[in-house]
């Protein structure tokens, strides 16, 4: 009896919570539940194959659940079953060691061919040495004559400090925001090489579906090649101290005229 | 399995029983008082932990710094995650390791009980130094629980109290793990040959090799970070013609392990509790052990999955990829396993099948979230993102930490010899599964829209899954009082008697036993047929 009671408990607080949660999830619209597809045929890439993990998991896992469920509700003592004795089968063991490994196999192959164009950093048209610094990133066009420091931006940094009277809400791309962008020509394969100068951060853009760490003494080598102009956030990735939340990576693809306008300025003023 | 009892241990064990006073806690050398010891260190130490990962949880309820310093912020969660997995979940396995293998193996006692005294007493001093730390010029460090250079050597008066304490902690597994060896190898009961061995022993056989083999692998790694840092040796250093990327995978070649060893013994507690609710025997008993044993094997060639982006040549991340892909497989024969365990059974669902239960249902979550880090391509956005966060509390709280708590509601009443309050056990396990999975499942959300873990604030589009996260973490903690409360009443003696067999369905040595069991039992071992 107090079992029951316990039941209608539980099944009230989930009621609740569902409730709860469809409530906070209206109340501010849906915020971004899954990976962004990217502006690269390589972070479509691997959308792809994340989508298609996801897929496989969901599956493999609704099986569990309606398996187990399916045990916990027909299975029960209180419905008067006796137990089964069996408790061995070697064809069933063999099956469900085969089966995973053929699915496994069939997900490898496709997960090692996009690995091996993400590796493929040849034929580059462009390079930029990225340095990561405590806190923000050098950026330097070894083809140009341009570097620069990219610092987070003045709102962001008014507003994130403890008792600010800025609020983070009054802030546009609050956190995501540099003072000085990256900036990259559209349809170009630029070749990143990435580096630090103390400790090791990574440099992580998620519509690129890049991330690498900089290291000390190591040059790292990535490439990107952008196809729609615009603005990608993204930030620092490996922990690298207090301010380490604080360095946002933000790229700025512009059609390749617009760059080479870019390149004439910077140069220009010089 | 049968067992005949050839030493009736009611009317034969008169003589030794514990030393009067608060000197029996320190002096003992007694299996089942140590094991006491070791679960309550663990229990304190999760309360500990708890609280700082609520001073993370809180910090990050809404964007802006609302409530700590980013380098406090660095502090919590580093030593929250030092503090659960070497105070908290390792001890707490070493404790039900202490309690019941001597009991399930029929053995009077561990191998060696004054190694067993000092592996537990170490452990005191080990967190005292560690925690220490919090109130040192520079603080805690901040460097995560990963410890990576060059960040770690920027840690102030704290690092070599942490290095040290690394090095006790270390000892104190070494030396139970070696103390579990020399146990099961040498003190089994006649007739029980290693493949009757029960489950729960098999696990932490396998677990204490894993330990044996990768504690000197860390002590080694923090020992050079220890030189680096105060005699001049560059092993870690670029400027000095060292390798920053050499110490992750030294760590990795211990941490991966280390997560087995985090989840192995669970394992071995669900196999025990699966079966006896369900009034059926376990399915494949031999698969089970050779899949924890494959499991143990992969743990050492698949380190180098958790640094996919240090930029390392394709054949080696396509190894590592494969190799991880594999350990799917024999993580599937054990959930495949429990899963035929439970068809065409009896189930009932007291608190310890309910947590088993759980266990199964979300280490399920979290084991195929690890299945997509895996991909190396997909990996390079999940990687050090909140997505990860997630994947390993999935496979901690509702992995590790609900067995333990199944193990500790199955086996409470056979120590105590008293029935814990049924209804508060599922109180607990309810309140606990809904807010585990309020406060971790929206940070796989965060995770793949791109929030990056360890940050001490957040942009603007994360805010709602943030506050998700929080008051879940709020709700868990404060339900975990109700466990507190359920173990210290059982421990006062508090409740109806329990019977020697605790539950219907149970099978195993321990359970021959009176319950609670004499202060030394199987003085006589009992045969095993």
């Amino acid at each position: 009896m107090s079992t029951n009671r316990l039941k209608f408990a539980g099944a009230g607080l989930l009621a609740a919570f569902a409730l709860l949660l469809s409530g906070s999830a209206m109340a501010s619209g849906l915020p971004p539940l899954n990976m962004p597809e990217g502006v690269t045929e390589i972070s479509r890439e691997v959308y792809g194959l994340h989508m298609m993990m996801l897929k496989i998991c969901a599956v493999i896992g609704a099986l569990v659940f309606v398996i187990m469920l399916t045990s916990i509700i027909l299975h029960r003592k209180s419905r008067g079953v006796t137990p089964a004795k069996w408790h061995e089968s070697t064809s069933v063991e063999i099956a469900w060691t085969v089966i995973p490994f053929a699915i496994l196999v069939a997900v490898a192959i496709p997960a090692t061919a996009t690995l091996v164009k993400m590796e493929d950093t040849g034929g580059a048209e462009m390079t930029i040495k990225i340095t990561g610094y405590q806190w923000n990133w050098h950026y330097d066009y070894l083809d140009h004559d341009i570097e620069f420091f990219s610092n987070l931006d003045a709102d962001s940094t008014q507003a994130y400090q403890l008792g600010s009277d800025l609020s983070p809400l009054d802030v546009e791309h609050y956190l995501l925001n540099v003072d000085e962008p990256m900036v990259i020509p559209t349809g170009t394969r630029v070749r990143l090489l990435l580096t630090a100068g103390d400790v090791i951060h990574a440099w992580w853009v998620p519509e690129f579906a890049l991330k690498k760490d900089a290291i000390p003494g190591f040059i790292n080598e990535m490439w990107v090649n952008v196809e729609k102009p615009g603005i990608y956030r993204g930030q620092c990735a490996e922990l690298c101290g207090r301010g380490h939340g604080f360095m946002p990576v933000v790229v700025v693809a512009k059609e390749p005229a617009d760059f080479e306008a870019w390149v004439a300025e910077r140069t220009g003023t010089e | 399995m049968a067992y005949s009892a050839t030493a009736d241990e009611h009317h034969d064990e008169h003589h030794d029983g514990p030393a009067p006073g608060l000197m029996r806690w320190v002096t003992t050398t007694n299996h089942k008082d140590l094991g006491t010891l070791y679960l309550w260190f663990s229990l304190i130490m999760f309360f500990v932990g708890g609280s700082m990962a609520l001073v993370i949880r809180a910090e990050l309820f809404q964007p802006g710094l609302s409530l700590v310093q980013p380098e406090f912020f660095n502090q919590m969660t580093t030593m929250h995650a030092l503090i659960m997995i070497f105070g908290a979940v390792m001890p707490a396995f070493v404790g039900l390791a202490n309690w019941l293998l001597p009991m399930m193996i029929g053995a009077p006692d561990m191998a060696l009980p004054r190694v067993n005294n000092w592996g537990f007493w170490i452990l005191p001093f080990a967190f005292t130094l560690l925690l220490s730390t919090l109130f040192m010029p520079g603080g805690a460090p901040a460097s995560g629980w990963t410890m990576y250079p060059p960040l770690v050597l920027q840690t102030g008066e704290a690092f070599p109290f942490l290095i040290l304490s690394i090095h006790l902690m270390g000892i104190s597994s070494i030396m139970g793990a070696i103390n579990i060896v020399a146990t099961i190898l040498n003190m089994r009961a006649p007739g029980m040959d290693l493949m009757k061995m029960p489950l729960f022993v098999w696990s932490w056989l396998i677990t204490a090799y894993l330990l044996i083999a990768v504690m000197p692998v860390l002590a080694g790694a923090v020992t050079m970070l220890l030189t680096d840092k105060y005699f001049g040796t560059a092993f870690f250093t670029a400027a000095g013609g060292g390798d920053p990327v050499l110490f992750q995978h030294i760590f990795w070649f211990f941490g991966h392990p280390e997560v087995y060893i985090l989840i192995l013994p669970a394992f071995g507690i669900v196999s025990h509790i699966i079966p006896a609710f369900c009034r059926k025997p376990l399915f494949g008993k031999a698969s089970m052990v050779y899949a924890m044993a494959a499991i143990a094997f992969l743990s050492f060639i698949v380190w180098a999955h958790h640094m996919f982006t240090v930029g390392m040549p394709l054949a080696a991340a396509l190894f590592f990829m494969f190799a991880t892909m594999l350990i799917a497989v024999p993580t599937g024969v054990k959930i495949f396993n429990w899963l035929a365990t439970m068809w065409r059974s009896a189930m009932t669902f007291e608190t310890p099948m309910l947590f088993a239960l759980g266990f199964v249902f979300m280490f399920t979550i979290g084991g195929l979230s690890g299945l997509m880090l895996a991909i190396v391509p997909a990996d390079f956005q999940y990687h050090d993102s909140y997505f990860v966060v997630a994947h390993f509390h999935y496979v901690l709280v509702p992995g590790s930490v609900f067995a333990i708590m199944a193990g500790v509601y199955f086996w409470l009443p056979k120590w105590t010899g008293v029935m814990y309050n049924e209804t508060l056990g599922k109180l607990h396990f309810w309140l606990t599964t809904i807010f585990v999975n309020l406060t971790f499942f929206p940070m796989h959300f965060i995770g793949l829209a791109g929030m990056p873990r360890r940050i001490p604030d957040y942009a603007l589009q994360f805010t709602t899954f943030n506050q998700m996260a929080t008051i879940g973490a709020i709700g868990f903690g404060l339900s975990q009082l109700i466990f507190l409360y359920i173990v210290i009443q059982s421990a006062r003696r508090a409740g109806e008697k329990a019977s020697d067999r605790v539950w219907e369905g149970t099978e195993g040595l321990e359970f021959e036993l009176s319950s609670p069991p004499a202060y030394h039992t199987f003085t006589t071992p009992p045969t095993v047929r």
